[in-house]
């Protein structure tokens, strides 16, 4: 009796398999957007998005005109920092640009910045900071504060020098060696993140959708009826989507190893455990959303929501977590995105083993277990 | 017309309502998300973890660590005497930056020689580090600066006097640089997107999948009428949510609102002409809601990265920077961010206000001519 029920009920699943993957594919464009968004994104991220402040928009207004000045404007526009968009002659203009975020930094020098210099009198020199975006403004000032000692410190070297006192040298030389990510190309350290945010973003909702879309049509019911059990209906609806994320989540690996050099460091099976375990919590999430909801109008909203900007933000992905307040910093232990993207980050960058981020694949196994747990109860209970 | 329009709006919250959980999703979600993007989406560089390796262990080289922790930037994780065991805290994770400082520091400098300082940063969160490198850098160079006048000092009875530029810098709109006050007016525009787009979106498509779009059709009401019926709810609900978000920003998070509140609502319903025209635009192009549902996303992504929400647009290369010409949200972001920081009002914006209407202008005509297409 048994020997004929085994093969039956394989047959029951594969058949449920080979349905959702024929809906799939008969929805061309959902399959592209499946396959071809990860690597758009991974180019985005790669060539387009990163925090670095460069070209800065810089507005000039040098009142004073002497080469002094001159001089110590050039130190601001012969570096990648600044861009100088414009040289006005009258201060005033200076609001009006920066109120239309023509610039963003403008460089005010007074008149009589030489004769000050040349007298031995401190001069003075404005800085105005366009500071709503509060990151790079403060870079930004960072910068400026840096080529005025710069300059500074050169110039008094070139006084001490014109008085024939040599062997001056700067008091501190420092080394900075940047580990792991020596170029510190963002592309390293957005390829772990994007793929979380993929994975997520695609299983999440693909399965939410793909168990209200039959309640909403009716043909839940229809399902109801067959021999199937609820825990067959699962698993045959969301391999194809587990087979989708998979293949979608290696090309973003591929891609990254071709254009940007991401090659895996740490151990190939680790990272495919721990994105399996990942993505069976992924699969319990939008189960759950879908035993919740009644059209797929809610389940999609729900599906954003809870993947979208959680990935986004409380992952760790953009924004460290660690300057978060401690209460949001609580809520971010709900994310799997964050256990995966700590993890990820170790294996890919820097090629730790098990013992580094053990715990991450804890709360990623406990996080599918109760996602699983609980949908597979209210489905029974629907029943 | 206005009757059968009417009718049209009621038909959709009715069928809002038959789910209940939509109310929340749609009230409760975007308060909830301000709150957390609020609380948490958040460049600032603060207290990096450091462990300091100082083998000179001199009251020179303590007082280069002094001067580091007392910026704020950094915290001390640990302090460790061997430079072997730096190694295991950057891998572990549990520290993001190294100060080696080596022996003879102290003997350097006092012989006027450079004195060499290591710093290990890990580059693994890229984005951290170059700002802490960067801080690391500035508070290194201070320093240098400061030991370099005390020298000069005592020069002074020989007539040299060092040259200072102390640049006088100011910062508008955000005195206090708190990234909040920018982060937060920007999720405004990010959750009208989010909402009427795929609303928007999902509605029509659903008549579509459902079969009742048919119906819809032989009913004597006109395609435009029952794209305005289909659209003004969606319009309701977002003005809503700019009502809710506006209160939680300003009442919780005190971020300034310098500008005119008028201004700011006629600039939301303008940009929500782009999201409708959006939604409806794919709605025209699905077939079914997983269809409309992966679009919207596809389109919404990269409207999100490429709007300057949290990536600078002037950091882009320039084929990148002309795409964000057609992302309405950059205009919007503008927009927001110069009403609530700037106080700026219509003789600033109106190039901006312009380039979305013009963009919501033709998004709806081009879907609206679709649609018809379609139903004739």
């Amino acid at each position: 009796m048994n020997s004929v029920r085994v093969p039956h009920r394989l047959c029951c699943l594969r058949a449920v398999v080979k349905k959702e993957f024929r809906q799939i594919g008969r929805d061309a464009r959902t399959l592209i957007f499946l396959v071809v968004m990860p690597g758009f994104l991974l180019l985005m991220f790669g060539f387009a998005l990163n925090f670095d402040v460069k070209h800065v928009p810089l507005a000039v207004c040098d009142e004073d005109g002497s080469a002094a000045a001159r001089e110590f404007i050039g130190n601001f526009t012969h570096t990648e920092y600044f861009d100088l968009k414009y040289e006005l002659s009258d201060p005033r203009e200076v609001d009006r640009l920066l109120g239309e975020e023509k610039v963003r930094v403008a460089l005010v020098v007074p008149r009589g910045f030489a004769a000050d210099l040349a007298a031995g009198r401190d001069p003075a020199v404005q800085v105005l900071v366009d500071g709503a975006n509060a990151s790079s403004a403060s870079t930004a000032a960072g910068y400026i504060s840096g080529i005025v000692q710069n300059d500074v410190v050169r110039m008094t070297i070139r006084l001490l020098r014109e008085r024939g006192l040599k062997g001056f040298v700067l008091p501190l030389a420092s080394d900075v060696r940047v580990w792991y990510n020596p170029e510190l190309r963002s592309a390293i350290f957005l390829v772990p993140g994007l793929m979380a945010f993929i994975l997520m973003v695609i299983l999440v909702i693909s399965t939410a959708f793909s168990i209200v879309r039959e309640k909403e049509r009716g043909t839940m019911e229809q399902i109801m009826v067959s021999p199937l059990k609820p825990g067959e209906l699962i698993v045959g609806k969301t391999v194809p989507y587990i087979f989708i994320s998979l293949v979608s989540s290696h090309l973003v690996l591929l891609l990254g190893r071709v254009l940007f050099g991401v090659a895996i460091k740490g151990n190939y099976f680790l990272l495919l455990l721990t994105m399996t375990l990942f993505l069976i919590g992924g699969l319990g999430q939008g189960l759950l959303i879908s035993t919740i909801t009644r059209t797929q109008q809610v389940a999609f909203q729900l599906a954003i929501l809870s993947t979208f900007l959680p990935t986004f933000i409380l992952s760790g992905f953009v924004f460290p977590v660690r300057n978060m307040p401690s209460f949001v910093q609580a809520i971010t232990f709900l994310v799997p995105a964050k256990y995966f993207l700590v993890a990820m980050r170790s294996i890919i960058i820097k090629g730790a083993g098990l013992g580094a981020f053990w715990e991450q694949v804890l709360g990623l196994a406990a996080f599918a277990a109760i996602m699983l747990g609980v949908s597979t109860l209210r489905m029974k209970r629907g029943k | 017309m206005m009757r059968k329009i009417a009718h049209i709006i009621r038909k959709e919250f009715l069928q809002l309502k038959r789910d209940p959980r939509l109310l929340p999703v749609l009230f409760v979600a975007p308060v909830i998300q301000l709150l957390l993007m609020g609380y948490a989406a958040n460049l600032d560089v603060r207290d990096i973890p450091t462990v300091v390796c100082d083998l000179d262990g001199t009251s020179a080289s303590r007082e280069l660590t002094a001067e580091f922790f007392n910026s704020g930037y950094f915290s001390l994780k640990a302090w460790v005497s061997d430079i072997r065991v730096v190694d295991h805290y950057l891998d572990d994770g549990e520290a993001s930056m190294a100060l080696v400082i080596g022996r003879g520091f102290a003997d350097n400098l006092a012989a006027g020689e450079p004195a060499r300082v290591q710093l290990l940063v890990d580059g693994s969160e890229s984005q951290s580090a170059t700002i802490g490198a960067s801080y690391a850098s500035m508070i290194l160079s201070g320093h240098a600066q400061r030991i370099m006048l005390e020298r000069l000092e005592r020069l002074k009875p020989f007539g040299i006097r060092p040259v200072r530029i102390k640049p006088e810098v100011r910062v508008w709109y955000n005195p206090e640089l708190k990234s909040r006050n920018f982060m937060v007016p920007g999720v405004l525009g990010l959750i009208l997107m989010i909402m009427t787009m795929m609303l928007t979106a999902m509605a029509v498509v659903r008549e579509k999948e459902t079969g009742t779009m048919e119906q819809l059709i032989v009913t004597p009401i006109r395609p435009l009428e029952l794209i305005t019926g289909k659209l003004l709810p969606f319009l309701i609900i977002g003005t809503i949510d700019v009502c809710l978000v506006l209160a939680v920003a300003t009442l919780l998070f005190r971020v300034p609102l310098r500008g005119s509140v008028f201004l700011l609502f006629g600039m939301s319903l303008v940009f929500m002409l782009t999201t409708l025209g959006l939604g409806l635009f794919i709605s025209t192009i699905s077939r079914t809601q997983q269809q409309a549902m992966m679009t919207t996303v596809f389109f919404m992504m990269p409207m999100m990265l490429l709007s300057g929400f949290v990536f600078p647009i002037e950091n882009m290369p320039k084929f990148f920077q002309a795409i964000t010409f057609v992302v309405p949200m950059r205009y919007f972001f503008v927009i927001i961010r110069g009403i609530f920081l700037k106080g700026v009002g219509i003789a600033e914006l109106w190039d901006q206000g312009l380039a979305l209407l013009a963009f919501g202008a033709a998004i709806l005509t081009l879907s609206v001519l679709r649609f018809r297409k379609k139903v004739g």
